[in-house]
Parts: structure tokens; C-alpha cells; sequence
């Protein structure tokens, strides 16, 4: 126990300042919901994570944003085990054919009002593995996406700017995706 | 050296043709009579081999019909025993009664290709990765299937294992988890709080990615790759630029071949620190977690810094690397590595003296040494299961010929033992590159890599951080990928977890699973 508290002590609080992001890492698509529901999300947002077929290297950072030097929960930011408590729904694709209908009966599942956030330029526009019998490709052929936070996979940086921008009622930059055809 | 290919040909004679697989002197492929395809099977149980990989190959385009591999291990060899399956009847000999994961791998041949196991023992032709709501008809990797077309989804039941009797109750899992982790399908049979029965259900992450190769050029195809499975970019990505390579005799400079290394151990520091954090953390300890996490983040930045990437997406090119080490480079990681080791070594004293961690991790989820071996197991898991088995060592290239790796193998078959064996790991990984930086070489990062000859087939195998990874590359008649067969280590290690949790408590199964930590998208492709 005292090798414990030694080893805390020692650590210190590590979590770092988010830095002001160089440019937009977002791009909001979808119809914005009510600027008082945005605020009362920002002070607690519930969050449930959804891999749609992804290739596990976005939920690297989705998880990284949880650790101490990112420390999401000091937004108020929680992620849930059910989407049943959800607020927002953080989507990483393809879809494959083969979560089709788990990702529907998610979203389904998850009650009124939500935000559903497309993770990841695969995500966001099918990425290196387009659309084909296997993936649907982006997010937005299946459900409707409020905003799409691109990179292979997008930092811990991004993903907390990227929620925070959507959810604070700031007006966003419009991002241009290099390979998106699925903005609209 | 030449073990199975001597077994195979003593006994076949001239019936036993060998082919043209270009992959160093370990790699042999040889053709035998389609009836003899269990034979040669029963041959290489017999001599001790294992299986590692059974694959089908559409082989229209060079106007064939079908080929089936079966790819069997022992020490430094490999052995690609190959059968030719006419159009018209294409069925194939099953090797289930020999090698049990060739149920998995049979299924798959059976749902994705078409092709159909026949033989007595082969009992089981449920879709695997397919799914029951896809038109039966529909094999995607055969040439005939076209690759963008969108399938009808068609009523269909899938046939649970089901088990009966007073008090057995049913969980089903998944496949969205409630933490944050990849989409998979799990269901216990169990009786009180003992599992009598787990069975897996896999394939939601399934997005083609075999079938994906054959639209892409080789050059493109390293990609795709370092995508197979986001945690093993480096690994992936490596494996495929080195069956590319075989295949376009291609040689990667000196200082190539020391970064490759450089990055694999470094993705293997980092994978193994998330994981040993995150048992600690499935057994309620999250502490070590957060500490852990602490350190993996450090890695990933250096990564950043260095390379350009956290995770060296894309830093594996055909022909060499696309990123080099900086001249403060070395001195960086020294530094890096010097804090990383003081860190680690504090914070594993922590969770090696903590007796409740300790009654939590050990006995836990045992793997038998003899399953382990029969179910064809690789990386840590077979590891911490006694096997001795790592691709740096049976089949090292520059620099490992020269910087051999500690073999790590412990023998209590637990939970901790796949902990502890990543905890040596990461130590080793350490003094590998600490090894591997007083001898970089200087010089070119990359080399021309040309086109691909036509009808051939190369081999490659590479130890990833979480275990041996296969890639079995085939052109076609301009040089194109014809065939691209990847056996990551989840499609072996999937079956183990089935077995090493019976017994165990439900509540003990995250606990389990998170000790195998196995790839959803590398096993589903």
C-alpha cells in the first residue's frame, strides 16, 4: 500500500491542458440539435462508443482518451456500457454488412435527444476500404451523423476537440475531407 | 531443416510436385493428388507439425480451377502442401480428424470460397464470418463474385451449441460490448456461476479485406494492410511488404531492415503496456491501468515525434520505410527508454506484490499445454502455455539474425502467466532496441521494389507483438494480387479462449479474454 501511494505521489496529477486545435478537426453535417440541450450535454455527456466494423485502431484512441494524461471526465465526458443511458453515439466504421442491424437497434436504442458523432476517415467516408459486399462505408449510409471527426485514427487531441466544439454550441470550421463524398 | 518436406516427398515420390513459392529456404510449397491431401496431413501430425493455416485459391484467372493449402509448422520450417480442385467438383479432403483448428478454417474455405470439406469427421458447415442472412450462394473470393455488388439479406437461423439440463441458463454477449473494444458475439452455457460451455460467434467486422487486395495494386496493398488490424499496423504491414518483396526480389536496405525492427518492437512495448494495464484494470486494480497508460502514451509520442505516426501507420512501405531516424533520434529513445524502464520496473514491483491481484489472476483461465499445442496456438498465449514458439528466433531476419531475442515461455497457464510473459517482453523489447541502436546502419531507406512476376506466390511470416503473422501472396498474369491470404494470430487464438475459460466463473471471463486480447478485424477480415 505505502509503495502505492509512494508511486501516486511521486506521478503527480499529469493531465494536460487540451491545446487550442491548429485547425478544425471537425465537421459538423448533420441538423444541429437546441443550443440549451447542447449546453446541458457539455456539463455531463453520456457516451457510448459503437465499433461498426472498424480496425481497432480508432477505439486505440477512443480508450486513450480515458487515461490520465487525457482525462475526458474532466468534461463531464463518461462513456457508458449501454446505449440505453446514452447521449451521443461515437460511431468508428466501415459498417460492415455484418453490424448493419446492430448498429440500427443502437441507435434505435438510444433515447431522444442524441448526437451521433462518425469517427475516423473510415467513418467518415469508407476510408481504405470504400464500399464494397462486405462494407457500407460511411457512417452517415446508415444512420444520420451529426459531425465526423476524420484522421487514421484521430488523436486523443482531436476526438476531445472534435465533441467539445460540437457540444459547447461553437461554430465550427467546415473541414474538408480529402477523400469525402458522404458530407451531405 | 527440410523435415516435412523430406516426410511428404519420401512418401509421395514423384507424386509430390514441388511449386513455386519464392520465400527463403524455410518455405517450401509442394503439390499433392487432391485424395491424398489427409494423407499428407496425417503425415504431419505424425512428424509433429502443427497447422498453421488452410486456405483456398481461385485459380481461374491462370486457367485452373481451385487450390487448397494447408500450411504446416515445425522449428524454422514451413510447409505449403497444395491440392488441385477441378471446377466442376470442387470438394477437398478435410484435415479435421488430424488438426482441430482446421474446423475454423475449413468453415471459412467453406463460406467464403465455396469449396467443400467432405470426409466422415467434418461435421460441422455453419457459416463462419458469413453470415446466415447472406444468399448461400455467395463466395466472395471467388473471381466470378463481383467485389462491389451488395448482397440481399435472406431469412436464415443459426444453430447455436445448446446445452440442456437442470439449472443451465444461457448469456448471450455482444456483439456491442459494453466497454470499448471491437463487436463480437459470445455465448455461455452456464450452471450457478460456472461456465460449462462458451461458444464464439465472430465475423461483424468482416469488411472484405481479401477480396479488397485484389483490386489494389501490390504497391497499394501495403495500405490495406497496416489496416488489417489497427493495434498490429507495424506487423501487418511488414508481413505483406515481405512476401511482396519475395515475390518481386526485392532487397530492403540494412537501415530499413534495423527500423522495421525498431518499430515492431516498439508496437509491441506499446500493446503490451495497454495490456498488462488493462487486466490489472478487468481485475479491478486500476492503478496499474492508469500508471501503464501513462507510459504507453509516452511511447506513442516518441513514436509521433520521430516518425510522424503514433501508432507507425504506413512506415512499412514495400522496398524499405518511409520514415527515418532523425540524428537526435537515438539519443531519444535512450532517454525515452531510460524513464520508460525506471517507471515500469516501480510499477510491475507494485503488481507482482499485490496478493489480491495475485488470487485473482492465477488458476484463472488455464490453457493446457497439450490444447495449447492441438488447437495450434501462437504468440503469448502459446507462450505462457509452455510452446515454444517465436518467429524471431525460428526465422529471424536482419537484424534479429544478429540480435536474437530472449525466448519467453512460462508453463502455469493462467491469466498471469499471459501477463507476466508480456511483462518479460517489454523488458526484452528494451534491450532489443537499446541492441539494435548501437548498431543501426546508415544508408538508403528503401529500395526499388518492381513488378511482381506472373503466376507466382510467395510466403512470409513475421512475429507480431501478438503472435506469428501469416501472408501468403499470389500474382496474377500482369504482376497483379491475385490472391492475398492473411492468417493473423486471432484465427488460432479465438479457439483457445473457448477452452481456457471452461470452468471458470462468468464473472472471470472479461478477465480471461482480456489476457488473450485477441484481434476482432485481423480474425474476421
Amino acid at each position: 500500500m505505502l509503495k502505492i501511494l509512494h508511486q501516486i505521489f511521486r506521478t503527480g496529477i499529469v493531465t494536460e491542458p487540451l491545446p487550442e486545435p491548429v485547425e478544425a478537426e471537425i465537421a459538423v453535417v448533420g441538423k444541429r440539435l437546441e443550443e440549451a440541450v447542447l449546453r446541458r450535454f457539455s456539463r455531463s455527456l453520456a457516451i457510448r462508443e459503437v465499433d461498426a466494423g472498424s480496425c481497432n485502431g480508432c477505439e486505440l484512441e477512443i480508450i486513450a482518451m480515458n487515461n490520465p494524461i487525457y482525462n475526458c471526465e474532466r468534461f463531464g465526458m463518461q462513456f457508458t456500457a449501454s446505449p440505453r443511458f446514452a447521449d451521443l453515439l461515437l460511431v468508428t466504421g466501415p459498417v460492415s454488412v455484418n453490424m448493419e442491424i446492430a448498429l440500427r437497434r443502437t441507435y434505435d436504442a438510444t433515447p431522444d435527444p442524441k448526437l451521433v458523432i462518425a469517427v475516423g476517415d473510415c467513418g467518415c467516408n469508407g476510408g481504405v476500404f470504400g464500399e464494397s459486399y462486405a462494407s457500407l462505408g460511411a457512417v452517415s449510409n446508415i444512420i444520420p451523423v451529426d459531425a465526423c471527426i476524420p484522421g487514421c485514427p484521430p488523436t486523443p487531441f482531436d476526438l476531445l476537440n472534435g465533441i467539445l466544439r460540437l457540444i459547447n454550441g461553437q461554430q465550427p470550421r467546415q473541414h474538408h475531407l480529402e477523400t469525402g463524398s458522404n458530407l451531405g | 531443416m527440410t523435415q516435412l518436406y523430406d516426410t511428404i516427398t519420401t512418401h509421395f515420390g514423384p507424386a509430390a510436385i514441388p511449386g513455386n513459392t519464392l520465400s527463403g529456404e524455410t518455405v517450401r510449397e509442394l503439390t499433392v493428388p487432391r485424395e491424398s491431401f489427409a494423407d499428407a496431413a496425417r503425415l504431419m501430425k505424425k512428424a509433429g507439425a502443427r497447422l498453421a493455416a488452410e486456405w483456398g485459391v481461385d485459380e481461374s484467372a491462370l486457367g485452373r480451377g481451385f487450390a487448397l493449402f494447408a500450411c504446416y509448422a515445425l522449428a524454422s520450417e514451413y510447409l505449403l502442401v497444395r491440392c488441385t480442385l477441378p471446377l466442376e467438383d470442387p470438394t477437398f479432403p478435410s484435415l479435421t480428424r488430424e488438426y482441430i483448428p482446421a474446423f475454423r478454417f475449413e468453415r471459412q474455405i467453406h463460406s467464403l470460397m465455396g469449396l467443400l470439406p467432405t470426409g466422415h469427421v467434418h461435421s460441422d458447415l455453419r457459416p463462419w464470418i458469413k453470415f446466415e442472412d447472406w444468399p448461400a450462394d455467395a463466395w466472395p473470393l471467388r473471381k466470378s463474385f463481383a467485389a462491389g455488388q451488395r448482397l440481399p439479406r435472406v431469412a436464415g437461423e443459426y444453430r447455436w451449441a445448446r446445452v440442456s439440463g437442470e439449472g443451465v441458463y444461457e448469456i448471450p454477449v455482444g456483439p456491442v460490448h459494453a466497454g470499448i473494444i471491437e463487436p463480437g458475439h459470445f455465448r455461455f452455457q452456464a450452471v450457478g456461476e460456472d461456465i460449462i460451455n462458451l461458444e464464439e460467434r465472430l465475423g461483424y467486422t468482416h469488411k472484405g479485406i481479401e477480396k479488397r487486395f485484389e483490386t489494389l495494386s501490390p504497391a497499394d496493398g501495403a495500405r490495406l494492410a497496416g489496416r488489417v488490424s489497427g493495434d498490429s499496423t507495424v506487423g501487418h504491414a511488414l508481413t505483406y511488404c515481405r512476401a511482396l518483396e519475395a515475390l518481386s526480389s526485392c532487397q530492403p536496405p540494412p537501415r530499413a531492415l534495423w527500423l522495421r525492427a525498431l518499430f515492431l518492437e516498439r508496437e509491441r512495448i506499446a500493446n503490451h503496456l495497454g495490456d498488462i494495464g488493462a487486466i490489472a484494470n478487468d481485475a479491478a486494480f486500476a492503478f496499474i491501468l492508469c500508471q501503464l497508460s501513462r507510459l504507453k502514451e509516452r511511447i506513442l509520442r516518441t513514436n509521433q515525434q520521430l516518425f510522424g505516426h503514433r501508432y507507425l501507420m504506413d512506415r512499412v512501405v514495400p522496398g524499405g520505410v518511409s520514415a527515418d531516424l532523425p540524428p537526435d533520434g537515438a539519443a531519444k529513445i535512450r532517454q525515452e527508454l531510460d524513464w520508460l524502464v525506471d517507471e515500469f520496473e516501480r510499477i510491475i514491483a507494485i503488481y507482482d506484490l499485490n496478493p489480491s491481484l495475485e488470487d485473482r489472476l492465477r488458476t484463472t483461465g488455464v490453457l493446457r499445454p497439450d490444447l495449447a499445442r492441438e488447437l495450434g496456438t501462437v504468440g503469448y498465449v502459446a507462450r505462457a502455455s509452455g510452446q515454444h514458439l517465436d518467429c524471431r528466433i525460428q526465422n529471424p531476419f536482419p537484424p534479429y539474425d544478429q540480435i536474437p531475442p530472449v525466448e519467453v515461455v512460462l508453463n502455469s497457464c493462467d491469466v498471469h502467466a499471459r501477463a507476466w510473459v508480456r511483462v518479460e517482453e517489454v523488458r526484452d523489447s528494451v534491450r532489443l532496441i537499446r541492441a539494435f541502436l548501437e548498431t543501426f546502419p546508415a544508408g538508403e531507406l528503401r529500395a526499388p521494389c518492381g513488378a511482381a512476376p506472373a503466376f507466382c506466390s510467395a510466403f512470409s511470416s513475421v512475429e507480431g507483438w501478438r503472435g506469428e503473422i501469416l501472408y501468403w501472396l499470389q500474382s496474377g498474369i500482369n504482376g497483379e494480387i491475385n490472391r492475398c491470404t492473411i492468417r493473423d494470430p486471432a484465427s488460432v487464438n479465438w479457439l483457445a479462449l473457448e477452452q481456457a475459460v471452461l470452468g471458470n466463473i462468468v464473472p472471470d471471463f472479461p478477465l480471461c479474454n482480456k489476457s488473450f486480447n485477441q484481434s476482432y478485424s485481423g480474425h474476421d477480415l
